[in-house]
């Protein structure tokens, strides 16, 4: 059995705050959860699934249901990191194709800007009874010292360059810039990239994604539901996901999840990479991108550099454009979290609804794929491919 | 410049004995009966074969940079990273007791025990160059 046209995204919503201090965690949820179904044409009392990660307040979707007074007959609360509400994309399709529900809504929202959260540079201690702390948090693990140490053991390897991580942020600045509510607007060139302070041997600042507030939602229904409502229609196609951690002691920082997630979700697709006519790709760091397009199939491993260099991921101009709101890198990341709003992109271009400036030509096949966690430790890859109808 | 202190490791049922061990001065890895092979962190399940029959052996606390890290940003900076034991299994530590400006991968080290911020908490395994 395949999900492959058991199901359709008829509604999303991208929150416009990226600074909430006059918001609860709840109500954006909330405020997200609307906005998708408005997008969709549909109306609270439709939604019979529920979908949330461990982003949501209090006991989650029992909260959630509570607050936005859902009665509910499918609930899913797989928690995967940032990488969850793609992986929940999957999850609906299946449960649509099993008819446990028809209408599912997936919620993230977040405030670590209001909150003042050093997201990137401390160290979390995820509590004394996860099974790793002990090894771990002592020794000062943060996010961006761990996808560093990937970025550090991958130009050792492939002779990858800072100049090539560079100009994976330089697309992803050009696309900001036609985007009114990305946070960081300016084109920066490859020279302002690796001239700019470092954060992490060999991350500098302009290598990491923004910290944002805010927001999002994804509205996945039946086939029967989609054709009755007014949108273009958008399938889910393929699904993948798949953790990877350190078996064990027998790290590779070199690769990444995707390299199972993309194969599961093309072969359920039946297409290949080179059919993707846009990608949204989550960029926490720019060394994440490139390891994820190696592990996804766009180019041989190792090959990355080469691949992302000299435009090639700007619309319009190189042969694989990518996150075309700008991304986490120029954006929004929102909840320190990327999966929900690459799959929002990944859907204004399949409708034709993305920036005319860097709307893709006949863009009827996209992938979104995220990484939740840390690459550098343990993590969760899931990857969605959809297509317009 | 504040100095780099590290926060104590908090001992379960799971990890008493390797805590105490190095407390006695002396580096675990584990190590399965059953399949033979060596896993950090140290646990009561074998993460290769899935065998229950697991304990702990002394590691020689020699081995190799795998990936590193300098945090520019932390006060002071410090470096995190991947040691390859000679005894096999790959861990995360601190680079100790080095200049932060001439690490590299391949580079060889040697484990350093430092001690942590509570009195009675088990010192951590961190690694400083091998004399040349």
């Amino acid at each position: 059995m395949s999900i492959n046209g058991k199901a359709y995204v008829a509604g999303v919503y991208e929150h416009p705050t990226r600074k909430a201090v006059d918001k609860s965690l709840a109500q954006l949820h909330a405020e997200s959860a609307l906005g998708a179904l408005a997008d969709a044409g549909l109306g609270k009392n439709d939604i019979d699934g529920y979908f949330c990660a461990g982003d949501a307040p209090g006991l989650g979707a029992l909260s959630m249901a509570d607050y936005l007074g859902l009665k509910l007959r499918h609930i899913d609360t797989t928690e995967c990191g940032g990488s969850s509400y793609i992986l929940h994309v999957g999850h609906a399709a299946e449960a649509i194709a099993l008819g446990k529900c028809s209408v599912a809504l997936i919620t993230l929202a977040g405030r670590p800007r209001a909150e003042g959260m050093a997201t990137g540079t401390a160290p979390r201690n995820y509590g004394s009874t996860s099974p790793d702390v002990a090894f771990e948090f002592p020794f000062g693990p943060t996010v961006v010292n761990m996808y560093a140490m990937c970025a550090n053991r991958h130009m050792y390897e492939y002779g990858t360059t800072s100049e090539q991580l560079a100009w994976i942020k330089v697309a992803a600045s050009h696309h900001a810039q036609h985007n009114p509510d990305a946070m960081l607007k300016k084109v920066v060139t490859v020279e302002e990239v690796v001239n700019s302070p470092m954060i992490s041997d060999p991350l500098h600042r302009l290598d990491c994604c923004v910290i944002s507030d805010g927001g999002g939602a994804i509205i996945v229904t039946s086939p029967e539901v989609a054709r009755s409502l007014e949108r273009p229609l958008v399938r889910v196609r393929g699904a993948g996901e798949a953790p990877k951690h350190q078996m064990g002691g027998a790290v590779d920082l070199t690769y990444s999840g995707a390299r199972w997630s993309g194969a599961m979700a093309f072969e359920e697709a039946g297409v290949k990479p080179a059919d993707m006519k846009y990608v949204s790709i989550y960029d926490s760091f720019t060394i994440t991108v490139l390891m994820q397009l190696e592990d996804l199939g766009f180019c041989e491993k190792g090959q990355g550099g080469r691949l992302v260099s000299d435009g090639n991921l700007i619309s319009g101009v190189g042969s694989l454009p990518f996150n075309t709101d700008g991304g986490g890198l120029c954006n929004n990341h929102p909840a320190n979290r990327g999966g929900l709003t690459k799959v929002v992109e990944a859907v204004r271009q399949l409708r034709g609804e993305a920036h005319p400036a860097v709307q893709v030509a006949n863009c009827d096949l996209a992938l979104a794929h995220g990484t939740g966690g840390s690459l550098g430790t343990r993590h969760g890859a899931a990857t969605v491919i959809l297509e317009r109808e | 410049m504040a100095s780099r202190s590290f926060p104590s490791p908090v001992p379960d049922p799971d990890t008493e004995a390797f805590w105490q061990a190095a407390k006695d001065g002396t580096f675990m890895i584990g190590s399965c009966r059953n399949c033979g092979e060596k896993h950090y962190y140290p646990r009561s399940v074998c993460p290769h074969c899935g065998s229950d029959d697991v304990t702990l052996v002394a590691s020689s606390g020699t081995g190799e940079i795998y990936s590193w890290s300098v945090l520019r940003r932390a006060d002071p900076p410090y470096a995190i990273a991947y040691v390859t034991l000679d005894d096999g299994p790959t861990m995360m530590t601190n680079i100790v007791d080095c200049d932060l400006d001439a690490l590299a991968i391949g580079q060889r080290v040697e484990l350093v025990f430092s001690p942590t911020e509570d009195e009675d908490g088990p010192p951590v395994p961190t690694f400083r160059p091998t004399a040349p």
